[in-house]
C-alpha cells in the first residue's frame, strides 16, 4: 500500500512512520468487494454498529448506576426520571440490545442460506458463533444489573444450570454467585463483567474481520471471484449502501425507542427484586427464547442443559457437517427448502420459549428441538451426499451479462 | 469522473462551477454532522447536574446560636459555607479598607446583607482548597480573615483577597434571611 499517496501532507507524514491511514484506506476504500452482494449483506455493520451504539450508551449509564443490591433499582428509577435525557440514554441501550440481537440473526441466517460458513471461511464463522457466545452472556448480565424481579430470578435461573454438572455442579454455582444465593456480591461481578465483555467481542471482531478481508465477502452466487472484473471498491459503492442500511435501522431503532420502549421487555422487571417471591411465569428476554425451549424440551436436568450448550456447540462444527461443495442455496434445490424449514422451526422455537411449560406446548417443543438437531446432524450431512445441485454461473458477472464481465 | 455533472462556467470557461455531485456530498456530510451533534448533545448533556441533584440545592440554616465572634460552616451543594458572626470592629475593618489596596474591589455592604452576618462560600478561587480561620486559634492570615494553606491565600474580614495567588475574592452564595434567626442559602 505503499504506493496510495494521500492528499494532505500530515497524512503523508504521520502515515510513512505509522501506516495507520493506509491500513484504513487498504480495509475500508479499496478493499475489493463482490459486485453482486445483496441487502443481506447490510448486517455486519450494523452488527458493528449496535455494537458501538452499546458501549457508548452503557458507559454512560454506568456513570449514574449503583451496583448494589439496596441502590441498584432506584438508581436505574433515577436514570429514567432525573438524570438528563436517562430515560432515553436508558431506552436506547435496552432496545439496541434486543435490534443487535435481530440483526445478528439475521447476519447468521444469511451465512447459513449462503453457506457463508464454508471453506475457506470456516474460522470466519466459528469467530462469529464466538461473538455470540460473548454477546449472550453479556445481555444475559446486562439483564441482571436493574435487579428487578425479572433480574433477580433470571440470574438464579441461569446461573443454576450449571449445578447440573455431576459433582463439582454444586461448588460451581457458590463460586459464580459468591455467596448461597445470588445476591450483592453477584451483582457486582456481574456490573464488572458486564463491563469488561462488550470489549473482548469487539476485539473479538477486529478478528473477524481479519478473516473475512482474508478472502472477502461471500456472495449471493457463492462462487469465489475471479478478477478485479468481479469486483467493486469498498468505497463508495458499499459504504453509501451501508449507510443507507444504517438509515433504514436507525428509523426502525427510533421508531421502538420513542413509541414502544418497553415492547420487547418484560413488566415484571419494574417490580424490585425480591429473593422470597418468584414470579408466576418467567421467561427470558426473547433472544433466548429458542435456546429455552430446547432447555425445558428435555425432561432431565443434565440433558436440558447439554442440549442447550449442544445447540450453539453445532455451529462450531457446522462447517464441517454440512460438505457440499456449492456454497449458495440458490444452486441447491433441496437445501434450500431445508434450510427454509430450519427458519420455521427457529421461529417455532422462540414463540415455545415463550409459552408455559405445559400440555402441547411441551410436546411441539420437543418435535422442534429434534428438528433443530436432525438438520444438523443428519440433514446437512445426508445432503451434501445425495443432493443434486444446480450447474454453477461460470463467473458472478455471468448470469446478469451473459459474459464474463470487465472492470468497473 | 462525472464530468458532466460540473457545469462549465459562460463567462469564464476555465473555471469550474461545482457540480451537482458536490452538492450532494457536501449535504450528506452536513446532515452526518448535524446528526452526530444531536446524538452527541444528550450523551454530554447527562453529565450536567440531574433533577434530584438540583432539587436538593438549597439549605436553611438557624444563626442565632452563633455567638459574636464565632464561626460556623455549613455544607451546601457539596462544598462549605462561612457564616461568621462578625464583631463591631471586624465590620468595621472591613468597611475601612481602600478600594484601591484590592485586587478584586468591592465593597463590604455589597457583600454582606446585614453587616453583622458573613455568608461566604469557604472556597479558595485560586484551586479549590478549604481556608483555615473559622476555628479559634486557626492563622487567619495577616488581614485577620482567612488563611488558605495549600498556596498561602490571604482573605480580609470580608473574605476579600488581599495577598497570594487566588485571583478573586471568596464568593458569596446567593443567600435570604427568612427571619432574624433564620438564613436560606441556595
Amino acid at each position: 500500500m505503499s504506493a496510495t499517496q494521500f492528499k494532505s501532507p500530515v497524512v503523508r507524514w504521520i502515515d510513512h512512520r505509522l501506516p495507520v491511514f493506509s491500513m484504513l484506506h487498504h480495509t475500508a476504500h479499496d478493499y475489493p468487494t463482490p459486485k453482486n452482494l445483496n441487502y443481506m449483506w447490510n448486517f455486519g455493520s450494523l452488527a458493528g454498529l449496535s455494537l458501538a451504539i452499546m458501549i457508548v450508551t452503557g458507559i454512560v449509564l454506568a456513570m449514574s448506576y449503583t451496583a448494589h443490591v439496596d441502590y441498584a433499582f432506584d438508581s436505574v428509577e433515577r436514570i429514567m426520571r432525573d438524570v438528563n435525557h436517562g430515560w432515553m440514554i436508558r431506552y436506547i441501550h435496552m432496545n439496541t440490545a434486543s435490534f443487535f440481537f435481530i440483526v445478528v440473526y439475521l447476519h447468521m441466517f444469511r451465512g447459513l442460506y449462503y453457506g457463508s460458513y464454508k471453506a475457506p471461511r470456516e474460522l470466519l464463522w466459528m469467530l462469529g458463533v464466538v461473538i455470540f457466545l460473548l454477546m449472550m452472556a453479556t445481555a444475559f448480565m446486562g439483564y441482571v444489573l436493574p435487579w428487578g424481579q425479572m433480574s433477580f430470578w433470571g440470574a438464579t435461573v441461569i446461573t443454576n444450570l450449571f449445578s447440573a454438572i455431576p459433582y463439582v455442579g454444586e461448588s460451581i454455582v457458590t463460586l459464580l454467585w459468591g455467596g448461597f444465593s445470588v445476591d450483592n456480591a453477584t451483582l457486582n461481578r456481574f456490573f464488572s463483567l458486564h463491563y469488561l465483555m462488550p470489549f473482548i467481542i469487539a476485539g473479538v471482531v477486529v478478528l473477524h474481520i481479519v478473516a473475512l478481508h482474508r478472502f472477502g465477502s461471500n456472495n449471493p452466487i457463492g462462487i469465489d471471484t475471479k478478477g478485479p472484473q468481479d469486483t467493486i471498491s469498498f468505497h463508495p459503492y458499499y459504504t453509501i449502501k451501508d449507510v443507507f442500511g444504517i438509515a433504514v435501522f436507525l428509523l426502525l431503532l427510533a421508531m421502538a425507542v420513542f413509541f414502544f420502549p418497553n415492547a420487547m421487555g418484560h413488566p415484571d422487571n419494574y417490580i424490585p427484586a425480591d429473593a422470597l417471591q418468584t414470579p408466576a411465569h418467567i421467561v427470558p428476554e426473547w433472544y433466548f427464547l429458542p435456546f429455552y425451549a430446547i432447555l425445558r424440551a428435555v425432561p432431565d436436568k443434565l440433558g436440558g442443559v447439554l442440549l442447550m450448550f449442544g445447540a450453539i456447540a453445532v455451529l462450531f462444527v457446522l462447517p464441517w457437517l454440512d460438505r457440499s461443495p456449492v456454497r449458495s442455496a440458490r444452486f441447491r434445490p433441496l437445501f434450500r427448502i431445508f434450510f427454509w424449514l430450519f427458519f420455521v422451526n427457529a421461529i417455532a422455537l422462540g414463540y415455545l420459549g415463550g409459552k408455559p411449560a405445559e400440555g402441547i406446548y411441551v410436546i411441539l417443543s420437543r418435535v422442534a428441538t429434534a428438528w433443530y438437531f436432525l438438520h444438523f446432524l443428519a440433514i446437512l450431512p445426508l445432503l451434501s451426499m445425495f443432493e443434486t445441485t444446480k450447474p454453477l454461473p461460470k463467473s458472478i458477472s455471468e448470469p446478469v451479462l451473459g459474459s464474463p464481465g470487465r472492470v468497473a | 469522473m462525472a464530468n458532466s455533472d460540473t457545469n462549465k462556467n459562460p463567462a469564464n470557461g476555465d473555471v469550474q462551477e461545482p457540480g451537482r455531485r458536490d452538492f450532494i456530498v457536501v449535504a450528506t456530510y452536513a446532515m452526518a454532522g448535524l446528526g452526530a451533534a444531536a446524538v452527541a448533545w444528550p450523551l454530554i448533556d447527562q453529565l450536567n447536574p440531574a433533577a434530584d441533584t438540583l432539587a436538593l440545592a438549597n439549605i436553611e440554616v438557624d444563626i442565632s446560636k452563633i455567638a459574636v465572634g464565632q464561626s460556623i460552616t455549613v455544607k451546601w451543594r457539596g462544598k462549605p459555607v462561612f457564616i461568621r458572626h462578625r464583631t463591631a470592629d471586624e465590620i468595621a475593618r472591613a468597611n475601612d479598607t481602600n478600594l484601591d489596596d484590592l485586587r478584586d474591589p468591592e465593597i463590604d455592604t455589597a457583600r454582606a446583607e446585614k453587616p453583622e452576618y458573613l455568608v461566604l462560600v469557604g472556597v479558595c478561587t485560586h484551586l479549590g482548597c478549604v481556608p483555615l480561620g473559622q476555628k479559634t486559634g486557626e492563622v487567619r492570615g495577616d488581614y485577620d480573615g482567612w488563611f488558605c494553606p495549600c498556596h498561602g491565600s490571604h482573605y480580609d474580614t470580608s473574605g476579600r483577597i488581599r495577598k497570594g495567588p487566588a485571583p478573586t475574592n471568596l464568593e458569596v452564595p446567593p443567600y435570604s434571611f427568612l427571619s432574624d434567626s433564620v438564613v436560606r442559602i441556595g
